[in-house]
């Protein structure tokens, strides 16, 4: 399709203001990519001289925060993999099956978990999972991360399976499926989609949230990153800048990483999946 | 709620064909139906039970904590008290403002800014834009509050360097605009929900309607209001949902400014944290949740009943 | 690799600790202390020192030292929730002012309760003053044993207070004194001359180096001889009016510092790059924070830096009538209520606080320590303090809301500082608070 020149201008001044606000973005992001390289990084920005990897070798050098980092990792894969199942599941058969008050559900318990992620009910967390004898365990936190998750994750999901043509499942089974059938071999691949945003936003949640570990795990073999990393801070509690930069860096990677190999996978999409 | 999709027309038959049995929907929502009992529903009846008692994590009343009806409630609304600051009243006007500013107007306005913008703009700009404002989302929230600590130091960061290198004054902005550093910073932080899902939403629409529209010689805003914006009142109703909800209960900016200077930060979910684990007292900490989670569904309805006003039916 | 496993599969299963089969008892100990992080020297003292030490001597009791890198506060919190269930540490590192909130709460139990005849007949306690003992104690008994104890003064910069032409040997001795330097030397230059912490984000340093330290000055405490809450009074008053002066009306004082969250470093650093002169603090500060090595470390620290007794308001009108006051505090360490191994944690405690490794201590960090057979170590600085000012201080009130009340002391001096409220209104301000904690019947008003 030919262009007419205001259009061609547009999409220039369009592109102009979508890269400006791509940058100003990036630019509380900048000082990562040089403190962790700089010897003795303060606060400012500095461009590294020399380039070192020294940072590094000390943040490695440390078992404990080496191990926080697979800590975290265990954690956030468990949460992920239970939210996800849990929540699909769920999600479908609210979407799908004639349970009455089922619209209301989602929305109550949307409410309920926002009470839950407040520092109030920290105490009654604790108190059940010291009461289930979990107390410093990864399933302790694995379990009440997907608890809290949940709701949030079915509310997601199920708006997203709404929107899928039930038509799919029911030529599945006027074929001859099973419901249960139908679910795994027509119904999962077509909300795979929806699952990845859960999946990639649980994990997101659960790697960097302090408060849940914190409350429910006690010995340092066990502390997430998002924990360990206050041991980064110097004898008068002031953060070792440099170290905490290359600390920092690590630990974002993985995120990071999820969300490339994602999007590069599956495309990061909601589709037209969501709405009210 | 209008959670029924449009493309199932006959309504009759989602009536009497449901595709999952009520048995097999139950099994389905067993897992996550015990997981969200043992760890939403249970703390959530405890957190109600606990705001009518003076209960307090330590000292006399952490054993034996007492029933004081709606004592709790009454001195979080005192008149004599309400807006004094680093008070519950001045918590909440504070919070409801900067919901409207970083939520309504800055993530979702600049979430669907940038959701119309990346529709049009060549796919290296699109990815570039995209991964910067979803790395300010996915990112661990202590390394970005340290990184935006580092960012608006007064005598270092970034921020003052870069104002001073355009020959601007640099400011103090922790300490003289306080309020509207969180308001940017929650605004930056989670502006990629409402650009994805506003995104997601953008490219459902059939290409059709945009093509008849460039035929007509529409302008893009003209196609913005017209044919995007109608089409999505679904979406912004969700994205309102939860982007209101986190923001009203996000704790973040407590990295950033710990609350203040002189509460001129304590959004409440900061306040409910100081009274319950600073201060220790439970009950009232409780009795602040509660109220959090009454307001939450005070504009969940709100959104609601503005998304089926008008809704396109069919 | 194989732990990993082992955790994952333990996670699984959800198998804890004590579910397996125990041939050895297993202890954990928990402080505020990350070796080549905070309180670095009493993790490496505990880590290299006490545990070999008592696993060499106690085979069948393996030890665990879990290294806490948060905030006081934080631990406060775990151990709160900890120690009313039996999760958490056997043993743990802890604040004396908590004691009594604990106790009331029942999240600790006296040691007499707890461990009987072995605490009663304890060699230790022949050694340890009764004034120190009381720091961990409440209500006539005992909750823990102290490791040590600190004084305030006021650490001072010679150089700069040469710079500014104040002699040598200076000694205030009132508050006006104290201003008249600090005008001197933000006359001659420097920036912030005068340090007296306030504001919530430092905590309760802020009311034991701040508030304290002025409070005792105008000869009143933040209760009363019956143990009452002063909520109105002439002391508080000239309190709030001096931290006006310093950071409001004068600007003497680096009024950021005092009110953004990372604060107390920020004063830190004032006293290191020379922008500040006078800096109210315990003897930590010269132990610690100044040392050569920290962060903070002074340059040819010891012929820039020295300290002053903090003075009273007025000669003679300190508390019991004193020209010079200071204040102490004391940490140490507890057994978790609901151990189960209460005899072998207590053998444990016990040994830790021995003649033998309290001595050992002295050589990872110096300081005043709690039992009288273990003697301040070589150091001039430890030995001229604690012989002058351990006659001259004071302790906080035993009360289980002190901790309370502390806070509100906190945003009262927040509110001043900050200019937001004049002293008048932030102590009625505090008034209607601290009356709201502590009941009015336990409140008295001075003016």
């Amino acid at each position: 399709m030919k262009l007419t020149l205001p259009a061609y201008v547009g999409r220039i001044a369009f592109s102009a203001l979508a890269a400006l606000i791509g940058a100003i973005f990036a630019l509380p992001l900048i000082w990562f990519i040089f403190a962790p390289f700089n010897a003795r990084a303060e606060l400012g920005l500095a461009i590294p001289d020399p380039w070192t990897l020294s940072n590094f070798a000390t943040v490695f050098g440390n078992s404990y925060a080496v191990q926080a980092l697979w800590n975290s990792f265990i954690q956030a894969t468990g949460g992920v993999i239970l939210v996800g199942a849990a929540a699909t599941l769920a999600a479908y058969a609210l979407s799908r099956s004639s349970v009455p008050g089922k619209g209301a559900v989602t929305y109550t318990l949307l409410l309920f978990s926002s009470v839950v992620s407040g520092s109030a009910a920290m105490v009654p967390i604790f108190l059940i999972v010291s009461a289930m004898g979990i107390m410093d365990t990864h399933i302790a936190v694995i379990l009440t991360f997907a608890g809290g998750l949940l709701p949030t994750a079915m509310f997601i999901l199920r708006d997203f399976i709404d929107s899928i043509p039930k038509s799919y499942e029911e030529s599945a089974m006027v074929a001859g499926a099973s419901p249960v059938q139908a679910f795994f071999d027509v119904a999962l691949p077509v909300i795979r989609p929806g699952i990845v945003v859960v999946v990639v936003w649980a994990f997101v949640n659960i790697w960097g949230s302090f408060l849940i570990p914190f409350i429910l795990l006690r010995s340092s073999d066990n502390m997430p990153a998002s924990v360990a990393i206050y041991s980064f801070y110097s004898e008068a509690g002031t953060p070792i800048v440099t170290l905490l930069a290359a600390y920092a860096l690590i630990y974002s990677l993985p995120v990071v990483a999820l969300y490339l190999f994602v999007s590069w996978k599956f495309g990061f999409r909601f589709f037209g999946g969501i709405k009210a | 709620m209008t959670t029924e999709p449009i493309t199932s027309k006959p309504r009759r038959k989602v009536r009497n064909f449901s595709l999952l049995s009520n048995r097999a929907g139950a099994a389905f929502m067993l897992p996550a139906g015990l997981l969200v009992s043992v760890f939403v529903i249970v703390p959530f009846f405890w957190v109600i039970f606990v705001s009518f008692t003076n209960r307090t994590l330590i000292g006399r009343t952490a054993l034996n904590p007492e029933f004081v009806g709606l004592g709790n409630y009454l001195a979080l609304f005192d008149p004599a008290t309400f807006f004094q600051r680093g008070q519950f009243g001045f918590s909440l006007i504070l919070t409801t403002q900067f919901v409207l500013a970083s939520a309504l107007i800055g993530q979702a306005l600049l979430g669907l800014l940038l959701a119309w913008l990346i529709q049009t703009v060549p796919p290296w700009v699109k990815r570039i834009t995209e991964t910067f404002v979803i790395a300010a989302w996915i990112l661990p929230e202590v390394v970005i509050g340290f990184a935006w600590f580092a960012f608006l130091d007064r005598d270092q960061g970034t921020l003052n360097a870069l104002l001073t290198g355009f020959g601007l004054p640099p400011g103090d902005f922790l300490l003289e605009q306080p309020f509207w550093v969180i308001v940017v910073f929650n605004t930056w932080r989670g502006a990629a929900f409402s650009m994805m899902l506003f995104n997601s939403a953008f490219s459902s629409i059939p290409p059709s309607y945009f093509q008849a529209a460039d035929v007509a010689g529409a302008s893009s805003w003209q196609k913005f209001r017209d044919i995007g914006l109608p089409l999505i009142r679904g979406h912004i109703v969700t994205d309102l949902i939860l982007i209101t909800m986190w923001t009203f209960n996000t704790f973040t900016p407590f990295l950033l400014t710990n609350g203040g200077p002189s509460y001129r930060t304590e959004l409440v979910s900061i306040y409910n944290y100081r009274v319950a684990f600073q201060d220790f007292q439970f009950g009232k900490g409780a009795a602040v949740g509660v109220i959090m989670m009454l307001i939450n569904l005070a504009f969940a309805l709100v959104y609601l009943s503005l998304g089926r006003k008008k809704a396109p039916k069919s | 690799m194989s732990n990993h496993l082992r955790s994952i599969a333990f996670g699984l299963i959800g198998a804890t600790a004590m579910a397996a089969p125990a041939f050895a008892v297993d202890l954990d100990i928990t402080c505020r202390c990350v070796i080549g992080g905070v309180n670095s020297a009493t993790a490496e003292w505990i880590e290299e020192s006490v545990i070999p030490a008592f696993e060499a001597a106690n085979p069948d009791i393996n030890v665990t030292l879990n290294q806490f890198g948060g905030e006081d506060a934080q631990l406060t919190q775990q151990l709160a929730l900890d120690f009313s269930t039996g999760a958490g540490p056997d043993i743990s590192a802890f604040d004396g002012f908590l004691i009594p909130a604990f106790a009331e709460g029942g999240q600790l139990k006296s040691l007499d309760e707890l461990i009987g005849e072995d605490y009663a007949n304890w060699e230790g306690w022949d050694h340890i003053s009764d004034g120190i003992r009381s720091i961990l104690s409440y209500d006539g008994e005992t909750y823990g044993i102290g490791l040590g104890t600190d004084v305030r003064m006021i650490h001072v910069r010679k150089d700069l207070l040469e710079q500014a032409g104040i002699a040598d040997d200076w000694q205030p001795t009132s508050w006006t004194d104290v201003l008249d330097a600090a005008r001197k030397l933000k006359e001659a230059g420097v920036e912030a001359p005068l340090q007296l912490n306030a504001g919530v984000a430092m905590g309760e340093a802020t009311t034991m180096q701040g508030y304290w330290m002025a409070l005792l000055g105008t000869g009143e405490g933040v209760t009363d001889e019956n143990g009452k809450y002063i909520v109105e009074s002439q002391g508080i008053l000239d309190v709030l009016n001096l931290y006006k002066t310093i950071y409001v009306d004068e600007e003497l004082g680096d009024q950021r510092a005092q009110l953004l969250a990372d604060g107390r470093n920020r004063s830190f650093a004032n006293f290191r790059d020379g922008k500040t002169a006078m800096l109210v603090e315990g003897d930590w500060f010269y132990r610690s924070v100044t040392a050569p090595g920290s962060e903070f470390e002074v340059a040819d620290r010891d012929n820039v830096m020295s300290w002053v007794k903090m003075p009273a308001e007025e000669p003679g009108a300190g508390i019991r009538g004193q020209d010079f006051v200071s204040i102490s505090g004391g940490t140490g360490f507890v057994i978790n209520p609901n151990t189960d191994t209460p005899k072998e944690a207590w053998k444990f405690l016990s040994f830790m606080m021995s003649q033998e490794q309290m001595t050992a201590f002295q050589d990872y960090q110096p300081g005043i320590r709690s039992r009288s057979d273990v003697p301040i170590p070589n150091s001039p600085f430890l030995t001229e303090t604690s012989q002058t000012l351990l006659p001259l201080t004071t302790a906080r009130p035993n009360d289980p809301n002190y901790n309370s009340v502390s806070q509100e002391i906190q945003r009262m001096t927040e509110a001043v500082v900050s200019g937001e409220l004049s002293p008048e209104e932030a102590m009625a301000q505090y008034k209607a608070a601290v009356t709201s904690i502590v009941g009015e019947e336990n409140t008295v008003s001075l003016l």
